[in-house]
């Protein structure tokens, strides 16, 4: 059941491959970078990567992509235009509509 | 899932020079030598980078196997980037020394925090604080361990 929950939130990631976002860690750290793949784990890999808070994290500075683990996450930030909100939604009812039955 | 289109995979980062951020606040950095479906990693010609302020310095660890759970984040390291302007290594015993008395400034402030909200109980920590700070739970004051002991009749606790 939690398995389809998952599966939207993957196929979700997958349609913004390529935009720009900023992923928040559980240790504080806030990465900027264009989104190049993630997988079912919502494991991250990020191109083009730059500290987004002030850099008390100096070792990122080589760093040009980077690959981030799924459970480190805590928040990944997207411009608002870039989400289809309705279509978001629709899907979690139907996701809703499927685990009830 | 290696083969898909569009899938996260460490596959095209084997044998690169990496910087792996652990749960622990440490940096290693080395060669991924080896992955699985967990992110355990295997490092070789690893090195600690230990930073404090503008200064790092760096521990040769030889081989690593790190446990997925433990890793953070996993970036490759852009040789062309480098960025030796800006951060100044030092030999390993300053930086350990570096490191150590920024551990002790740390605590000094913790302390420093304590002390001015009138925390009167130094052994305890501030959330251990926070849970027994009443008149009635200082007479019976109880650390963690006490407070969690389960009934030793009970068969279904023991481990």
């Amino acid at each position: 059941m939690c398995i389809s929950v998952l599966q939207l939130f993957y196929s979700f990631f997958k349609s913004l491959v390529g935009k720009d976002v900023v992923v928040e860690l559980k240790n504080d750290l806030s990465i900027c970078g264009t989104l190049h793949s993630v997988d079912q784990y919502l494991n991250i890999k990020l191109t083009d990567i730059s500290v987004t808070d002030p850099e008390k994290y100096p070792h990122m500075l080589s760093v040009k992509n980077c690959f981030i683990r799924g459970s480190v996450v805590r928040y990944v930030q997207l411009p608002a235009d870039e989400v289809d909100t309705q279509l978001l939604q629709d899907a979690a009812r139907k996701e809703a509509l499927q685990q009830k039955q | 899932m290696n083969y898909m289109p569009g899938t996260a995979s460490l596959i095209d980062d084997i044998d690169k020079k990496h910087l792996v951020l652990l749960r622990d606040g440490r940096t290693l950095i080395g060669f991924l030598r080896s992955i699985d479906q967990f992110a355990n990693l295997v490092f070789h010609q690893t090195v600690e980078r230990i930073h404090v302020g503008k200064k790092f310095g760096d521990i040769p660890r030889g081989i690593f196997i790190v446990r997925g759970e433990n890793v953070v984040l996993l970036g490759e390291i852009d040789v062309d980037k480098l960025c030796d302007n800006v951060l100044q290594q030092v030999s390993i015993e300053e930086i350990l020394e570096e490191q150590r008395l920024q551990q002790q400034a740390k605590q000094k402030t913790e302390k420093a925090k304590k002390i001015a909200s009138g925390h009167q109980n130094s052994d305890l920590t501030l959330d251990e604080e926070f849970y027994f700070n009443d008149s009635t739970a200082q007479d019976i004051m109880l650390t963690w361990d006490q407070a969690l002991i389960p009934n030793t009749e009970d068969e279904n606790m023991a481990i």
